[in-house]
């Protein structure tokens, strides 16, 4: 299969014309092609230049359970920003397709990555401590963290024992988890985050929306709002280049004055004590290079044992996301600098007792590429924040209640269960199968609201009994009209709002059949 | 009870039932036609880089007008002098005022158009993300096939710093427009010069 | 060979001449077909949202309806889904698992089990957009899914492509969800209702006229989408289709 077999609406696959832009302003290459790399779009997309406030993600209330669906319906209200999402995403997703047909084993990549996951994290005790003994070989001082706590108490006490008062960090989605900047922020340290998309949403005072694309839920006008305010640039200027510009040019001083650096982590490879963080920037390797600290933040389910390992990773992962064979840069961070330090932090914050879930363990194969979110949906149409969530989407659903299951209780059931995110998931991560998996455990738990449980008691004792169910779909043709309300489980009529109601027909194929084929049958 | 304890206790309580071995990963067939300096050159353009091809007098013909508005060039190769010596920098801060940076490979790969290096090519790691161009010299010999081939290179594991680049700095954080010079690099150009020899 | 027909509860009560249709085209086909009396739904609503107790009487029921069969074909892909993977409510007898390995949908059962190769009868000259449910085609595998990288394959048009007269025309998103989702659609319906119409949308201008599928809730959440867009495509199962319907 070749992408040439897609048929042209395929290929192009835009369903939001409204969005199509015709003026290109995408870097081209050395012999004038339209580029397509890293994050970039396949297409000019943009939304229209129409003010329109840009929708705020999900209300987080304590440890009440998220309404996803209340805050995914204020961003369907922001059609544009919708639209502009939703083709974004689904673009990705192409430029996924398109790659991974490039690749004849693609496959077969995905199994063996799949095995060396499970292998590695069904020895996890084993590799952690290959790694750590490595790393301390190398001259690097290893941290182990039980959660996000104890990660944030270790960091500030490296920096403080150094008297750093800065550090500029690359993206880490470990260090959302851990509340990270939040923290820092309240004991006098100022972080700066360098990745263009997690600048703008430490600006905004927003989390990131997505894993590898933390502002795609906002439009170009949005960013100029933001650093208008906060960088003081021109706010009616909203030109793509200018605002990037603009972030690198206020950036660069943090990065040169910085006491310390930290990355996240994308694979920690046992054999070597390496560090691997895979970005298009620069912004790790900007990181890592210039101050003369350096910290990597390792979640624990990142080892993989061999370096060869990386040759199946490396080829997966970026293609997965992005749809580029690599990102721009692949850095592998082994041993400290001349005369700096270097530390690496381990953390657990769950995962160790996720890894004794037996329906949801593997999970902890996830790389974060964020497949499963360009794909999904719910996610294109709801936007990253409406899971009020760190982890959003259907890698989300499934990891969110390991954290806290009564908050994050709503979330597997933003889902229909179309599976796409399992068939795009580059570890073979069932993911939509766990979510199946999340809802029975979250009911039996009594997780779910009452009415919710009380409709489906309902139904289950209607549909258990042929008599009750023939009496309440009505066994004569005038009693159908009651008919809808039945067969949607709903005693709210949220269908109705949205959609016509199916019209009741003349009769049941019971009472169908009963008559036409069971005449001579006496019954 | 130490944390490190604490999580690898935690660990071996729950490990999953069930047998997982290690895979071995097959030898995949590269990707590549039969031309691997071509298909590094294509690979490499798709994903922001330029190409140069040595001149015959000047092997820097194609380069010499980028060299020729810098004020500020680092070499860290003998085929070019340049005004910055990286050896005697101290602090990676210095070589913030960088216009071109010019470094040798250690390999390409022509499945990605990528090039490696290490802190021994670098010299000064910072360079190759804090000055604005960056110029790899890259000998046609050293382009390994696949991204497979190159981990099974020494380098990673002697390295304290390997790192593979596939074009410059890159962003499309805000709405998928392709920037390049996010906050590494705004160009990379790969130079295709054997190595000298000896 | 001995084959019960599964009338799923929605089709039983909205799309009547799915059940009547599916059941003909097993007849002309050659099949004998029973339909169990008693029988009422798979149990998958409860499921579908966690609610496996509240399904297990459901669940017993339809195996004591189906038990004994050579096998059961449903004309839908989502309620196979469930009886096959789902069906866990319930102690796992050599019964239960003699019943959920022998139901299947009606494509799958037609194209694999019948190998039907010529629908003589069936005549359709219509534009046709062919809507694949999810259960379908990632549960129990109609088709090759486009996320996948292997060699393309599809069982309902296959049989489509035995009728005479449908013009297939191609979507932008192919199989991506429609948003009915079982439940899904009544507990996020601001969602659940977008999708469905940019699903309606991609039909629309993909100049479609009919829109088939293998299975009717889609299809009904569908046209209820299509309806209140004001947008006149029309919605029809695909055993209708192979059945000969006249449109």
């Amino acid at each position: 299969m070749s992408v040439e077999d897609l048929n042209p609406r395929e290929r192009e696959g835009v369903i939001h014309p409204e969005v199509r832009a015709r003026d290109d302003e995408s870097a081209r290459s050395q012999d004038g092609g339209r580029l397509q790399h890293a994050e970039a779009a396949s297409k000019p997309i943009r939304a229209p230049q129409i003010r329109e406030a840009q929708p705020r993600g999900a209300k987080i209330r304590g440890d009440r359970p998220i309404d996803q669906a209340e805050a995914a319906e204020r961003f369907l209200a922001a059609p544009l920003h919708q639209a502009a999402h939703d083709e974004r995403l689904w673009d990705l997703r192409k430029k996924r397709d398109v790659s991974a047909h490039g690749i004849p084993e693609w496959e077969e990549l995905r199994e063996l990555a799949s095995q060396i996951k499970t292998h590695t994290l069904s020895h996890l005790d084993r590799y952690l401590e290959q790694f750590e003994a490595a790393a301390t070989a190398n001259g690097v001082q290893v941290h182990w963290a039980r959660d996000g706590a104890d990660h944030n108490r270790i960091v500030l006490e490296i920096l403080r024992n150094r008297g750093a008062k800065t550090l500029v960090k690359s993206k880490s989605m470990l260090t959302e988890e851990c509340g990270f900047r939040h923290h820092m922020a309240a004991n006098g340290i100022e972080i700066i985050e360098t990745d263009l998309g997690e600048r703008i949403q430490q600006l905004d005072n927003e989390e990131p929306s997505h894993i590898v694309a933390p502002a795609v839920h906002k439009t170009r006008m949005d960013v100029a709002e933001v650093f208008a305010k906060t960088l003081g640039t021109d706010p009616d200027n909203d030109d793509a280049h200018y605002l990037a510009e603009s972030q690198r040019e206020t950036t660069r001083p943090y990065i040169l004055k910085a006491d310390a650096g930290m990355t996240g982590c994308n694979f920690a490879i046992a054999e070597t004590g390496t560090v691997v963080t895979c970005t298009n920037e620069g912004n790790a390797d900007l990181s890592g290079n210039v101050p003369p600290l350096q910290i990597h933040s390792i979640g624990i389910e990142k080892i993989i044992p061999k370096v060869e390992h990386l040759g199946v990773f490396i080829r997966l992962l970026s293609r997965s996301a992005l749809g580029s064979p690599i990102t721009q840069y692949t850095s592998h961070f082994r041993a400290p600098r001349a005369g700096t330090e270097m530390h690496m932090v381990l953390v657990d914050n769950g995962r160790s007792a996720r890894l004794g879930m037996e329906e949801f363990w593997t999970s902890l194969k996830c790389i974060r590429c964020g497949a499963c979110m360009n794909t999904c949906p719910v996610y294109r149409r709801s936007g990253g924040l409406s899971y009020g969530a760190t982890y959003s989407g259907p890698i989300g659903l499934i990891i969110d209640p390991t954290f806290n299951k009564r908050k994050y209780s709503t979330l597997p059931f933003s889902s229909t269960m179309n599976g796409s995110c399992t068939n795009v998931c580059p570890v073979k991560i069932n993911i939509h199968e766990q979510i199946f998996a999340w809802r029975k455990v979250l009911v039996e738990e009594h997780h779910i609201p009452a009415l919710k449980q009380g409709m489906m008691k309902a139904a289950g004792a209607v549909l258990s009994r042929p008599a009750a169910y023939r009496a309440a779909i009505g066994a004569a043709d005038s009693a159908l009209k009651v008919l809808p309300r039945f067969a949607v489980y709903n005693p709210l009529n949220t269908w109705g709002k949205k959609r016509e109601m199916p019209e009741a027909p003349r009769q049941t194929f019971h009472a169908w059949y009963k008559q036409n084929r069971m005449k001579d049958a006496g019954r | 009870m130490t944390a490190r304890e604490a999580i690898l206790g935690d660990i071996r309580a729950n490990r999953p039932a069930g047998e997982f071995p290690l895979p071995q990963v097959p030898l995949f067939p590269p990707l590549i036609g039969d031309d691997p300096v071509a298909e590094f050159g294509d690979r490499l353009k798709r994903m922001g880089g330029r190409v140069a091809e040595p001149g015959t007098d000047d092997a820097f013909a194609d380069l010499r007008e980028r060299l020729g508005s810098a004020k500020v060039i680092a070499s860290a190769v003998p085929e070019l002098t340049g005004n910055r010596d990286l050896r005697a920098v101290r602090d990676p801060q210095e070589v913030e005022d960088v216009d071109v940076a010019v470094v040798r490979a250690v390999f390409g790969i022509a499945e990605t158009g990528s090039v490696l290096f290490t802190e021994g090519e670098l010299i000064v790691n910072a360079v190759a993300y804090l000055a604005q161009h960056l110029i790899v010299l890259l000998d046609p010999a050293d382009i390994l096939p696949n991204v497979q081939a190159a981990y099974l290179r020494p380098e990673f594991g002697r390295s304290a710093y390997a790192v593979l680049h596939t074009g410059p700095s890159a962003t499309a954080d805000i709405e998928g427009v392709l920037i390049h010079g996010a906050q590494g690099v705004r160009s990379l150009t790969v130079l295709l010069l054997p190595r000298r020899a000896g | 060979m001995r084959i019960g027909l599964f009338v799923p509860c929605y089709v039983d009560a909205f799309e009547p001449e799915v059940g009547i249709a599916t059941l003909e085209l097993l007849e002309r086909l050659g099949c004998t077909v029973e339909y169990p009396y008693d029988q009422t739904c798979c149990g998958q609503p409860m499921t579908n949202t966690g609610c496996h107790a509240e399904a297990a009487a459901t669940e017993a029921l339809f195996v004591k309806n189906f038990s004994g069969f050579d096998y059961v074909v449903a004309p839908s892909g989502s309620c196979v889904h469930q009886v096959r993977e789902h069906l866990t409510a319930i102690p796992q007898t050599e019964e239960v698992k003699k019943v959920r390995a022998s139901t299947y949908e009606l494509v799958e059962f037609l194209h694999d089990v019948l190998k039907v190769e010529a629908l003589p009868w069936a005549r359709f000259p219509h534009k046709v957009a062919y809507h694949t449910n999810c259960n379908a085609l990632r549960g129990i595998h109609h088709a090759r899914p486009s996320e996948l990288v292997k060699p393309f394959y599809s069982k309902p048009l296959d049989l489509l492509r035995m009728v005479e007269g449908v013009e297939l025309v191609d979507l932008a998103r192919p199989d991506e969800c429609c948003g009915f989702g079982g439940t899904f659609s009544v507990f996020e319906p601001a969602v659940s209702a977008k999708m469905g119409y940019d699903k309606v949308a991609d039909q629309n201008r993909a100049g479609a006229e009919y829109v088939v599928s293998a299975d009717s809730s889609c299809l009904m959440h569908q046209k209820g989408c299509a309806e209140r867009l004001g947008v006149p495509l029309k919605y029809i199962h695909i055993a209708q289709v192979l059945n000969g319907v006249a449109a």
